[in-house]
């Protein structure tokens, strides 16, 4: 048992540990209760939702590393989304070329970047907390984007655009692997680029970061911004899976990002954490949704639910640390 | 005098930007200048400083607290069942019944974070979910509009009719709103276990080692917030005539940022009961101000969030930092006081 377990340690990393657990617990579970969970519709609908969450969740996931927070996320997609879509209107709204949505992408990609600058040279630049100047910048960014669009939807976008948010090639949906391919850039990012390592450094200690011969402030800024940036890949997302724009959408995901950044073993205090492992927690908090939904249970059901998982696993954390300190303090 | 104002200098920013605020509003609108908007503004406000104030004793311990605004919606909910069971009940029962059951779910947060090490937003993140998902659950979200007349009866404590024929009335929530600031300014600044809240947020380690009963301070904290929340929660009831299971869900964020607003500080050992009434009055005021002038609602937000960010940014870095070529005279002005 104990030679398994570092051999699980050793392949996949320590971190892995309690997702993989979660997510072994999660498929026995309801796996017994629901006869019709194990099987391809269970997997197909957590493969079509996980990219709305997990697209925020990687938004969320370099503040968090970095000791910060970005509490903005959801309200920076949905003005991406709003950026992509109005310049989709201004060519013609379901008439637009595929050129204009591009143009599109660009303007969501350049909106979303523009947000995460801001935040982060706000940041890096006064030393407010993280928190706070995150939180008046989701604050600005939802009453901007009420402005905008009056409080409703924006809708109307040329048929091409649906694939992005339905289709799906050789079986797997494009979110998926749109998705896919932003965590494998994020893996990049925090193991092959020099960014990332800084990134973790500022997260463990920013003063010895900074004696160190790092530029901090370069970081934190660049930080947000590619934070910003993925938060415009998941307004694109979210405009072609909903073929509509509506500032608030996605807003209940907020916190939940936060949970299932720390259910992946982000340190709370930043400095540690690895995507892979976030990425097994997203996948766990999915299936937990569909596995209820499957079982009739609603919505709101497995939110509380993904609380109470999160208090458990953060819990269990707790008590092996304390049980491996006693144990070592005897030995 | 000087010592006063050197000691909260964030209070006294913001009367400052208050008071220009009020000035060119009275000047812009003829409206805003009237004691009627005055007490608008206040009746407005009361349920969110009696949030304000609660979660502050946890800013001052060191903690945060995402999961209030829900807790205060299963309190109302939980309330309007129980005194319908009661068979209608008063409002000494209700009040108790709100405060026992804030209480309660304060406690289940602190015993998270204290007994299982979670730390605060971690641990109030997981509860705001948990709360708000089980009361969804249950309640399907089926709002209760029949409540206790008591409970909707509009309790006025001093009304007067103006010369220009508008009324100017105090309600209860202004009443249990001064009620609670005063009684958590005198636990926060008047006994002993506030100023032990201050050193417990200020060095967690140092009032340890200093013989502070950490334990104590955690639930006092949370459970203080559990209070005011259940408080709050009620009179929101009372105020709206209603139960509507989300109607304070997105609250928490709003009044957390008019709470460090006020000068209250993430990372505790910081913050004070005016300084938190005065950041909630003053986006309650800029929202007043711009409805006065007729400005689209649309943009109330907008407006608020901008003022919130660059307050914030500035009042967290220094001025000569952000604008290097002012330096010199600030640093020479800043020398004389120390």
């Amino acid at each position: 048992m104990k030679a398994m377990a570092q051999k699980f340690n050793a392949t996949f990393g320590a971190d892995m540990t309690g997702p993989a657990i979660a997510f072994v617990a999660v498929i026995v579970i309801f796996g017994l209760a629901a006869n019709n969970f194990i099987s391809a519709a269970t997997f197909g609908s957590v493969a079509f939702q996980l990219p709305e969450l997990g697209l925020l969740t990687l938004a969320m996931l370099l503040p968090l590393l970095t000791g910060g927070i970005n509490l903005s996320i959801t309200f920076t997609a949905n003005l991406s989304g709003l950026a992509a879509a109005s310049v989709m209107q201004m060519y013609g709204g379901a008439d637009a070329s595929p050129g204009a949505f591009l143009l599109g992408i660009l303007a969501a990609l350049a909106t979303g970047s523009a947000a995460g600058l801001m935040t982060g040279a706000a940041i890096a630049y006064t030393r407010a907390h993280p928190i706070l100047v995150t939180l008046s910048m989701m604050i600005f960014l939802r009453g901007l984007g009420e402005f905008l669009t009056r409080g409703g939807d924006v809708s109307g976008f040329p048929s091409f655009i649906a694939p992005i948010g339905h289709g799906s090639i050789l079986g797997l949906p494009i979110p998926l692997l749109i998705f896919i391919a932003c965590v494998g850039l994020w893996q990049l990012l925090l193991t092959r680029f020099k960014l990332g390592f800084g990134l973790l450094m500022v997260g463990s200690n920013i003063e010895a970061a900074r004696y160190s011969g790092l530029n901090t402030r370069r970081i934190l800024v660049l930080v947000y911004t590619l934070s910003g940036l993925m938060c415009a890949v998941a307004g694109v997302i979210m405009l072609a899976r909903f073929n509509s724009v509506r500032v608030g959408h996605g807003e209940s995901y907020l916190l939940i990002t936060v949970l299932a950044a720390f259910l992946g073993g982000i340190n709370p205090f930043g400095g540690f954490g690895r995507v892979l492992p976030v990425f097994v927690a997203l996948i766990v908090l999915q299936l937990l949704s569909s596995g209820l939904n499957l079982m009739g249970a609603n919505q709101h059901l497995a939110t509380a639910l993904w609380g109470v998982l999160m208090i458990v696993v953060m819990a269990a954390r707790t008590i092996v640390s304390t049980y491996i300190a006693s144990r070592r303090k005897k030995g | 005098m000087r010592r006063l104002i050197l000691g909260h200098t964030t209070e006294f920013t913001l009367l400052a930007v208050m008071v220009v605020l009020c000035v060119g509003l009275s000047l812009a609108t003829d409206r805003f200048f009237t004691i009627s908007n005055a007490f608008d503004v206040l009746n407005v406000s009361a349920v969110n400083i009696i949030f304000a104030v609660g979660l502050l004793v946890v800013l001052i311990s060191g903690g945060i607290d995402i999961s209030f605004a829900v807790a205060a919606s299963v309190v109302q909910y939980v309330t309007a069942l129980a005194l319908g069971a009661l068979g209608g009940g008063n409002w000494a029962e209700g009040f108790i019944i709100a405060g026992a059951i804030g209480i309660g779910l304060g406690l289940i947060n602190a015993a998270l974070v204290y007994r299982l090490h979670i730390i605060s937003i971690v641990a109030t993140i997981s509860t705001f979910n948990i709360f708000f998902g089980l009361l969804m659950f249950f309640t399907k979200g089926v709002s209760i509009y029949d409540l206790p007349e008591w409970l909707t009866t509009r309790v006025v404590f001093f009304e007067r009719e103006m010369a220009d024929g508008s009324w100017i009335e105090l309600t209860l929530p202004v009443v249990v709103m001064i009620l609670c600031c005063l009684a958590t300014w005198f636990m926060i600044s008047r006994t002993t276990v506030g100023r032990q809240l201050y050193a417990f947020g200020d060095n967690p380690e140092g009032a340890r080692r200093f013989g502070i009963n950490i334990a104590a301070m955690h639930y006092i904290s949370f459970g203080w917030m559990g209070l005011m929340a259940g408080i709050a929660g009620l009179m929101q009831a009372h105020y709206a005539e209603e139960v509507v299971p989300n109607a304070l869900y997105g609250r928490e964020l709003d009044v957390l940022a008019a709470t460090v607003l006020g000068g209250a500080r993430l990372g505790g050992g910081k913050g004070s009961v005016i300084g938190c009434v005065l950041g909630v009055l003053m986006v309650s005021i800029t929202q007043n101000g711009l409805n006065l002038m007729g400005v689209s609602p649309f943009a109330f937000k907008m407006i608020v969030g901008a003022i919130i960010l660059i307050a914030i940014t500035l009042s967290s870095a220094r001025i000569d930092k952000l604008f290097p070529f002012l330096a010199k005279g600030s640093a020479k002005s800043r020398g004389t006081h120390q």
